[in-house]
């Protein structure tokens, strides 16, 4: 089965080691290679790229390293893509 | 710990042992190119200062090269100057002298370009013999200073190459050496991280206050950092947002305290983990951990195409005297694996550990440090002009 790596306890999202394809179920690890729960792919997800472990509403925060990535513009289902279509950053310049 | 160094009457022992010829400023790059050419072993340092430097950015660039001058790594200077620029030849002897052997020619004193030329080999010829004499001597590792940058990042770097690097620079840290981590754009959203690890509140300001001076700075200019932070190569290796590079970039410089943060081209003045205020473009930024003082350079990789163009670790060849070690992250890129010192790809397939690929990247500090080629020191060829720093107004 192939991998999804989850970096801390509290990320609602994971790395997923190799490409996707749709439908395919995926385990996602922790870093000291435990598996946390298998979950299907919504949709083909590339090398490198995040799969939502669970489901996170709009306007919830993204979260990677146990740390906040970004803003949800869209509901994401449990085993979808996670990228710039449907993540923001928080960042705010000046005041 | 110890590696095989030259030793140095004043400051850290080099790992290499170059006579350089250096310009005061670009307008003389033939000249001091001419006269390395004619000596074996010399190696001209050609760069792109101009008098169109102000205030800052020219004082940056006289610290610039003065700290160039002062490297470890460099045995000798020769100094190839006009007369009629914002920085002498005479000014950065001054500078240089207290600390290694430096010589100057001018137009302005020999006359014209031939004497100025003839006069240069003389000289450097004699500065190369010298140097020749100089053997590799046993020397303590807390003499090195080692400077860290990522790139072709994509969401595998904060997994394999950068934590890896990183266990490398805390073991470093932990013998004694210094480590220089700079960027500042990619601190934006990972700086409370960062600052966390800050040793008192004057270090912990200073972080925060490089981070909100550059993110006003793009207030200012009214711009999306969208595709420059994350740049599109970044966004196509699965990399989303500024914050999430941003966290998985500051894994580079490893877990230790940070223990001050750094100007362009500051010396750090004690050993532990430093953070340097600076640019992301990997040759200006070299360029500024060399003037301060580091031997060794770690480009930790990412992957995708920059990877694959073989081009981008030769930006650092720009600087021919600081060698660069230059680790590989991504799997998908195993391939290009022999253009790279270190692969750390396996991390990914769980073959090997964080730890034991980052033993290995610290023993090849140690390797390098005692004369081991890099891969990029093994290649000839195309070589860039060094890019000194400027961020203000330019005339």
């Amino acid at each position: 089965m192939k991998k999804a790596i989850m970096i801390n306890k509290d990320d609602n999202v994971a790395t997923v080691l190799k490409s996707v394809k749709k439908g395919e179920t995926i385990a996602v690890i922790s870093t000291d290679n435990k598996v946390i729960k298998n979950i299907e792919a919504v949709k083909e997800i590339a090398a490198g790229h995040k799969i939502a472990v669970n489901s996170i509403n709009k306007g919830e925060t993204v979260i990677k390293y146990g740390e906040s990535i970004g803003t949800a513009t869209d509901r994401i289902d449990q085993g979808t893509h996670v990228h710039v279509h449907n993540v923001r950053s928080k960042v705010k310049y000046g005041d | 710990m110890h590696f095989n160094g030259y030793k140095r009457e004043h400051g850290p022992a080099g790992i290499r042992n170059h006579v350089i010829v250096l310009p005061t400023i670009g307008c003389i790059n033939e000249l001091a190119s001419e006269i390395a050419s004619k000596v074996k072993g010399a190696v001209p340092l050609l760069h792109n200062h101009a008098c169109i430097r102000l205030g800052p950015d020219l004082s940056r660039a006289r610290k610039t090269l003065v700290g160039i001058g002062i490297n470890p790594n460099i045995h000798s200077v020769l100094l190839v100057g006009i007369g009629c620029e914002s920085i002498t030849a005479e000014e950065l002897a001054e500078e240089i002298l207290p600390y290694k052997r430096v010589e100057a020619v001018t137009i302005k004193k020999e006359g014209d370009y031939n004497s100025a030329l003839e006069k240069g080999v003389a000289v450097l010829r004699k500065l190369v013999r010298i140097s020749s004499e100089v053997e590799r001597k046993k020397c303590d590792i807390a003499d090195l200073t080692v400077g860290i940058k990522c790139g072709g990042s994509g969401s595998v770097s904060a997994i394999a190459s950068n934590p890896a690097t990183g266990q490398a620079a805390d073991l470093l840290v932990e013998k004694g050496g210094r480590v220089i981590f700079s960027e500042t754009a990619e601190l934006i959203g990972a700086e409370h991280v960062l600052a966390g690890r800050a040793i008192d509140k004057t270090v912990r300001e200073k972080l925060l206050n490089c981070v909100d001076h550059m993110k006003r700075e793009i207030a200012d200019y009214g711009v999306d950092i969208l595709g420059s932070e994350p740049t599109k190569g970044n966004i196509a290796g699965g990399l989303t947002t500024i914050e999430e590079k941003s966290l998985g970039a500051i894994i580079k410089g490893g877990n230790s305290p940070l223990v001050g943060v750094l100007e362009y081209g500051e010396k750090p003045s004690s050993p532990g983990l430093y953070f340097m205020d600076g640019t992301t473009q990997a040759s200006q930024l070299f360029l500024g951990m060399f003037a301060a003082g580091a031997q060794i350079q770690v480009f930790s990789f990412g992957g995708g195409l920059p990877a694959r163009f073989r081009g981008l670790p030769s930006y650092p060849s720009g600087i021919p005297v600081f060698p660069v070690i230059k680790v590989l992250g991504n799997p998908e890129d195993v391939e290009e694996r022999e253009y790279f010192d270190i692969y750390a790809g396996d991390i990914i397939s769980g073959e090997v550990s964080v730890k034991e690929v980052g033993e290995s990247i610290f023993n090849e500090f140690i390797k390098v440090a005692s004369g081991k080629m890099t891969v990029t020191e093994s290649r000839t060829g195309y070589q860039e002009l060094l890019q000194i720093y400027a961020n203000g107004l330019l005339m």
